[in-house]
């Protein structure tokens, strides 16, 4: 009897231990693949037999990625409007969110604020609005529109609200009966105090900056000046249709490297190393951050 | 006695006043460079909303601009790709969601079964990862495994089956926009699940093991009831983004040939509305989709309000 039953239970576990391999692997490989095809020669690559290790390994995409001008431009746009995203989004989140901790006693205004914030996460006036006053506002083509229109995540602002509420309050009424101003308490209590959400809004406003292709693609008219993610998409461009539509000799040597599918691959896996650098922080503070911002008590 | 402390008091309590006011100034400078952000990004579109309701031209903007009242919603509910869109939107998203959460909470309750501490880290870091990555990036991954001379399909072809179009067969296009989204997702989705999990009362679990209950009757009788305020709440959270399908992937993998099934609302808005330069059509149906949306996630508020005693805001 016993023994039939940690029979049963060991072919369970292995059971489970498999699934959850597959699972794993099932996520590795579609990532390896494209790494591989980006160490493959172009022949085989055309020839689709590369799997998840590269076939005729050769470094020629990367040697080429090198002294490519305009990969490197939209990456350095890239990393630029991650720092002035990051900057600007704690400049303002955080004596934001500070400021909404106070009871409505202590901040009269509190409420308004509050409600406008909320209201602003429940309603928005959509795609085209926002599209009309940035080219309005005359930020078409600067890097400000990929940064601005993004300024104040107000999802971040609530996540920190809800941890700086979490702070004993003993330590900012103490700081205040010695005769600290607001601004000293924020400084020297609070912002010590949050580091852990601090880090974790800090890599979401990282992520998401990094990652996003949409404002590149509508707000700039150039290729010179699309971040990184928006310079790969318009990689993916159908090649037929620029051919189609009568295109000039620089065009068409764009397409004969567009066709290029190592060379493609290679600036993918480039363009993704940044946060894959950064991956194992990412992992400890995200996952805090989801746990915190979904589980309110 | 009295009145001296009384006065005392008095001095005090000025002090305090000014104290008082002074910080609350300070409060206000505090919120003041995000009010400036709130109002300029978020506020003032919403007032721009009003090109919905007229024939907008960039060059007159918005005083000039003629008003044609709800000619664009007319001929919006007129259009016969309405009804398609929507659907294709819903029934996305729907798939998303019913298909995502399953599979993360049964990955969940799968992986907190793994007592080699170094293989459970192993395997949450690499499932994590997808949802780190762009569409941009993991649209070229897809592309490269699904199209038609991909490995996929290599596969398929090996074992004496036909190939399939998947990106350009618009039966099976949403199927793949789905797939791959859970995929993406599952790993990350699955940590609030473990938390759930982890939270729930080890001695439940004993008491029902004494009972001689099997693994299965633990895991539907004791686990899942444990999650269920989690669950509840998730799906609540889900629900609210019912209309939209997820843009960047859509529009990252999409192609004429799958508009049929593939077209949800925000790539229509996209093409229409800034390709296509109909600013005021694209505004108005934009507008419809914020309103259904705001009221979708107020019920949905007050929904997790009545069955967890927890609130999305």
């Amino acid at each position: 009897m016993i023994d039939n039953k940690s029979f049963h239970s060991r072919v369970r576990i292995t059971i489970i231990y498999i699934i959850v391999i597959l699972l794993g692997l099932g996520c590795l490989f579609p990532l390896l693949n494209i790494v591989a095809i980006s160490l493959s020669g172009s022949a085989a690559v055309s020839a689709n037999k590369v799997g998840i290790l590269p076939v005729d390994f050769t470094l020629i995409a990367y040697d080429k990625i090198v002294s490519d001008g305009q990969f490197w431009r939209s990456f350095m746009i890239s990393v630029i409007r991650v720092f002035l995203a990051l900057l600007l989004n704690l400049a303002v989140t955080v004596p934001m969110a500070y400021a909404m901790t106070k009871s409505k006693k202590e901040f009269r205004a509190r409420n308004i604020y509050m409600n406008l914030l909320i209201f602003a996460m429940l309603f928005n006036g959509g795609m085209i609005p926002t599209y009309i006053l940035v080219r309005n506002l005359g930020m078409l083509n600067s890097i400000w529109a990929l940064v601005l229109p993004g300024a104040l995540p107000i999802f971040n602002v609530i996540l920190l609200m809800n941890f700086f509420l979490g702070i004993p309050k003993s330590l900012e009424e103490a700081a205040l009966i010695d005769g600290a101003s607001p601004f000293q308490v924020l400084l020297k209590i609070m912002i010590p105090c949050a580091k852990p959400c601090l880090a974790t809004v800090s890599l979401f406003s990282i992520v998401g900056s990094w990652n996003d292709f949409f404002s590149g693609l509508i707000y700039m008219q150039k290729l010179e000046d699309y971040p990184i993610m928006t310079y790969i998409q318009s990689l993916n461009v159908d090649i037929q249709q620029l051919l189609k539509s009568g295109a000039s000799s620089s065009t068409l040597e764009n397409v004969t490297e567009l066709s290029n599918r190592n060379l493609n691959a290679a600036k993918i896996v480039v363009a993704v190393i940044p946060l894959l650098m950064i991956y194992p922080i990412l992992q400890k503070y995200l996952i805090t951050g989801m746990v915190m911002g979904s589980v309110k008590e | 006695m009295e009145r001296i402390k009384h006065k005392e008091g008095g001095s005090a309590s000025r002090k305090r006043a000014a104290v008082k006011r002074r910080s609350e100034m300070s409060y206000h400078f505090m919120v003041f460079p995000g009010l400036f952000f709130l109002i300029l990004f978020s506020y003032i579109p919403m007032f721009g909303v009003i090109m919905a309701f007229q024939d907008f031209v960039p060059a007159k903007g918005f005083f000039r601009s003629e008003f044609v009242g709800l000619k664009h919603f007319i001929y919006m509910f007129q259009l016969p790709d309405i009804g398609k869109i929507i659907r294709n939107t819903v029934v996305i998203a729907l798939g998303k969601m019913i298909f995502g959460m399953v599979i993360a909470i049964a990955f969940s309750i799968l992986l907190n079964e793994i007592r080699i501490k170094f293989m459970k880290k192993t395997v949450q870091t690499i499932v994590y990862l997808p949802h780190f990555l762009s569409w941009v990036v993991l649209a070229s991954v897809v592309t490269n495994l699904f199209g038609l001379d991909g490995s996929v399909n290599q596969f398929i072809a090996a074992i004496g089956l036909d190939k399939i179009n998947f990106l350009g067969n618009s039966k099976v296009f949403p199927g793949l926009i789905i797939g791959t989204d859970v995929w993406k997702e599952f790993g990350y989705s699955s940590v609030v699940y473990l938390a759930a999990i982890t939270s729930i009362d080890p001695g439940l679990h004993e008491a029902a093991t004494m009972d001689g209950a099997s693994w299965w009757k633990r895991v539907w009788n004791v686990t899942l009831p444990g999650m269920l305020p989690i669950i509840l709440l998730m799906t609540a959270m889900n629900l609210t983004s019912i209309l939209s399908a997820g843009f960047d992937q859509i529009y990252n993998l999409y192609s004429p040939i799958v508009y049929e099934t593939g077209d949800v609302l925000d790539t229509y808005v996209y093409r229409i509305g800034l390709v296509g330069r109909q600013y005021s059509f694209g505004a108005a149906v934009g507008l419809c989709r914020s309103v259904v949306g705001m009221v979708l996630l107020l019920s949905a508020n007050a929904m997790t309000k009545k069955l967890t005693d927890q609130k999305i805001f």
